[in-house]
């Protein structure tokens, strides 16, 4: 571990050798090269994420339709977040969630993105901008995208409650989370966040290894079975960050969890081998169990979804020429193929009517309007995931979104809420 | 040839090699361990708080082990299981291949065949452990197909057992090899001289080969020990995330930007392993014996 502490530490430093680097060869391009070296330049994009949603078919799509080779850097969810603030020169793209902006923003390593130069800005799905669904106002416990949606200024370092042209990162996909069940092993009907704890899965259950995330699936539960109800699930209190980790606390000591899980493939394994019958889990995950013919319900449960959200943001440091194809390739991404993609995986995108017109009319009824399916439903990569005749696990798209309880969040008590978790580790 | 300073000279590259990436970097995890934070940045400082927070609770006893207490504890247990276990086998193994096999080409050959599992990645062999320990793993269907057991046994996988297992599984071959050095070295008349003298099988190896070996045994020892103290992948992918050990904090800690936290966490498990080496290194002067 010394050694890792180690790399960190001299990534700081390396950040101002390269800055230092970079003035060099700008300073350098002026001198009457630049025009040549632009014109050949490739046009590469590196592109920081977590690898559930760098999904190759569309790096040789983007390839494709414009030329631009993406190359993909995969990280989990901690990772991302830990890369742009100790390393923000090594990517030119990330694709990061908005929860993390709390952290991000502050540190004045991610720029203000031009609302601009968005084509389909105005087409951005309300659930960003305004919370709301179909006109209605969702769950905006945690951080909730409308609460860090504009920044004051390009390289600002603060928020902005009023919309400015400078937005801290244009959305890509989000989704509402809840339990993923294999009905087969359990044989009766889920519908609420406390089977989660229900002695009757003990050891056949499983949560997030990421403590700011399974923190608040604990959190679900824990108003589910009456004990407690949170002002604000996405930001407790330190006394609330205790009596959640107590009930945790307890049903580990019971022996309730299989295991944690910090991958999606973990989570995918987990549920596919019959190790855990009930977990918390993510759309994609169980669209790969269920494509190896093993059946898995993303269960909606009646306390509602826990969401989060996602988004593109392009580090400071960047220069014109990748900014702009960074932005090229932005565009193309809302430009429907990908956010079709996107809903076939369970997903949503952040402009529909793009993606709508990607989609065949049966899928968009499936997907999007919770109807039974017309025609057998397929995933992206071609596997049967649903029969004719069967609806989507929740429904629609606004029964579903319209039902988001809250928002995955990093708190005010962030620093506590970690230690507290260790201890819960070690108990 | 030999000019006065001329083994010093030789040392010099090795030593600049651990003065800059050993040492140095060991000094910045020590005067980060003093630093404040915060989410996003590191603030140079000199205060106690990350230690404060990592002993916190530790001193009053009447509410159980704190944390790090706890941490610790977990940890070492491991550690020692996985020594022990490692020790008997690796000594086991060393002793058949030197003393039982006679020629030298077979002790190559099987020396090599220990190494195979090496071709393969640490966490791909870990890996590997869970479809054969799950509920529904190979062991259990095999086991219950047999008419054994009528349920799937639940502590094969993601509990003390497999983490021991998958310790000793990745680090016998540490414990072997050091062991089958010092042990290639002993000479072989001695043993013929016990044996004329009337010595037991038990009283060769008890009186003989274990204090001629010591040096090898001992630096199988800390091999193991040290790397066991500081994982957390084997524990994590193995034990189901769920079971403490203090590289797993340190990784929490690393993982949400709490450096100076995760620093001074690391600085306690170096001192305390430093000691652990120290006092190892007291009962045997390997140096002396190599």
């Amino acid at each position: 571990m010394s050694k890792k502490t180690q790399e960190n530490t001299s990534g700081l430093s390396r950040r101002s050798f390269i800055k230092g680097a970079g003035t060099l060869a700008a300073a350098s391009m002026f001198g009457g090269v630049a025009p040549y070296v632009m014109s050949n330049e490739k046009k590469v994009l590196r592109y920081l994420g977590t690898a559930v949603n760098q999904d190759q078919a569309i790096a040789a799509k983007a390839k494709e339709d414009l030329g631009i080779t993406i190359e993909y850097i995969p990280v989990t969810t901690d990772e991302v977040t830990k890369r742009i603030l100790t390393q923000p020169n090594s990517f030119d793209l990330v694709d990061t969630e908005y929860f993390s902006l709390k952290k991000l923003v502050p540190s004045g390593n991610l720029i203000g993105m031009n609302a601009n130069k968005i084509k389909e800005f105005d087409n951005i799905v309300t659930a960003f901008t305004k919370g709301e669904v179909a006109g209605k106002k969702i769950g905006d416990q945690g951080t909730a995208p409308k609460k860090v949606f504009y920044k004051d200024g390009e390289t600002s370092k603060n928020f902005s409650s009023t919309p400015t042209e400078w937005v801290t990162l244009i959305p890509t996909v989000y989704n509402a989370d809840t339990l993923g069940i294999r009905p087969d092993l359990i044989g009766r009907p889920i519908n609420s966040w406390a089977e989660l704890l229900n002695p009757e899965f003990k050891g056949k259950a499983s949560i997030l290894n990421i403590p700011s995330i399974g923190i608040m699936d604990a959190a679900m539960v824990v108003e589910a079975m009456g004990e407690y109800k949170y002002p604000d699930k996405g930001n407790m209190t330190k006394q609330e960050i205790d009596l959640t980790m107590k009930v945790l606390t307890e049903a580990k000591k019971q022996g309730q969890f299989r295991a944690f899980w910090s991958d999606f493939n973990e989570s995918v394994n987990l549920m596919a081998s019959g190790e855990v019958v009930i977990q918390s889990m993510w759309s994609p995950a169980i669209t790969a169990v269920r494509t190896k013919g093993i059946p898995c319900v993303y269960q909606p449960l009646k306390e509602g979804y826990r969401a989060w959200a996602a988004g593109f943001g392009l580090p400071t440091t960047i220069k014109g020429y990748q900014a702009d194809l960074a932005y090229e390739f932005i565009n193309w991404f809302l430009s429907g193929w990908a956010g079709a993609y996107l809903n076939r995986q369970g997903y949503y995108s952040a402009v529909l009517p793009t993606a709508k017109a990607n989609m065949e009319a049966y899928e968009w009824d499936y997907w999007m309007l919770g109807k039974p399916a017309a025609k057998d439903i397929m995933s992206p990569s071609g596997q049967k995931l649903a029969s004719a005749g069967e609806v989507r696990d929740g429904g629609s798209y606004e029964t579903r979104m319209g039902g988001v309880a809250c928002w995955n969040a990093v708190m005010d008590e962030n620093r506590y809420m970690v230690r507290k978790w260790n201890e819960f580790v070690a108990s | 040839m030999a000019r006065p300073n001329s083994s010093s000279v030789l040392a010099l590259p090795f030593a600049l090699v651990l003065a800059s990436f050993f040492i140095l970097p060991l000094i910045l995890v020590v005067v980060v361990s003093f630093w404040d934070y915060t989410e996003y940045s590191l603030i140079p400082d000199f205060i106690l708080m990350n230690y404060e927070e990592l002993f916190y609770g530790c001193f009053d006893w009447g509410d159980g082990l704190c944390t790090t207490f706890a941490t610790y504890l977990s940890t070492f247990k491991y550690v020692l299981l996985t020594w022990f276990f490692t020790l008997v086998i690796g000594f086991g193994v060393a002793l058949y291949l030197v003393f039982c096999v006679r020629s030298l080409k077979m002790q190559i050959v099987l020396f090599l065949i220990c190494t195979i599992p090496f071709w393969t990645s640490n966490v791909i062999r870990m890996i590997s452990w869970i479809p054969l320990l799950g509920r529904n793993g190979i062991v259990n269907t095999s086991l219950i197909s047999m008419g054994i057991i009528d349920q799937p046994i639940e502590w094969l996988l993601y509990s003390g057992f497999s983490v021991t297992l998958g310790f000793v599984h990745l680090y016998t071959l540490f414990m072997v090899v050091p062991i089958f050095n010092s042990m290639a070295k002993i000479d072989k008349s001695l043993i013929e001289a016990a044996k004329d003298s009337g010595a037991s099988a038990w009283q060769i190896i008890t009186n003989i080969i274990i204090p001629l070996s010591r040096s090898g045994i001992m630096i199988g020892s800390i091999f193991v020990i040290t790397i066991v103290v500081g994982d957390f992948i084997t524990i994590g992918v193995l034990g189901g995330q769920q079971i403490a050990s203090v590289g797993k904090i340190i990784y929490v800690e690393m993982s949400y930007l709490q450096f100076p936290a995760a620093a001074a966490n690391a600085v306690v498990l170096v001192t305390i392993t430093l000691l652990m080496v120290a006092a190892m290194m007291r009962i045997v002067n390997v140096r002396k014996e190599l």
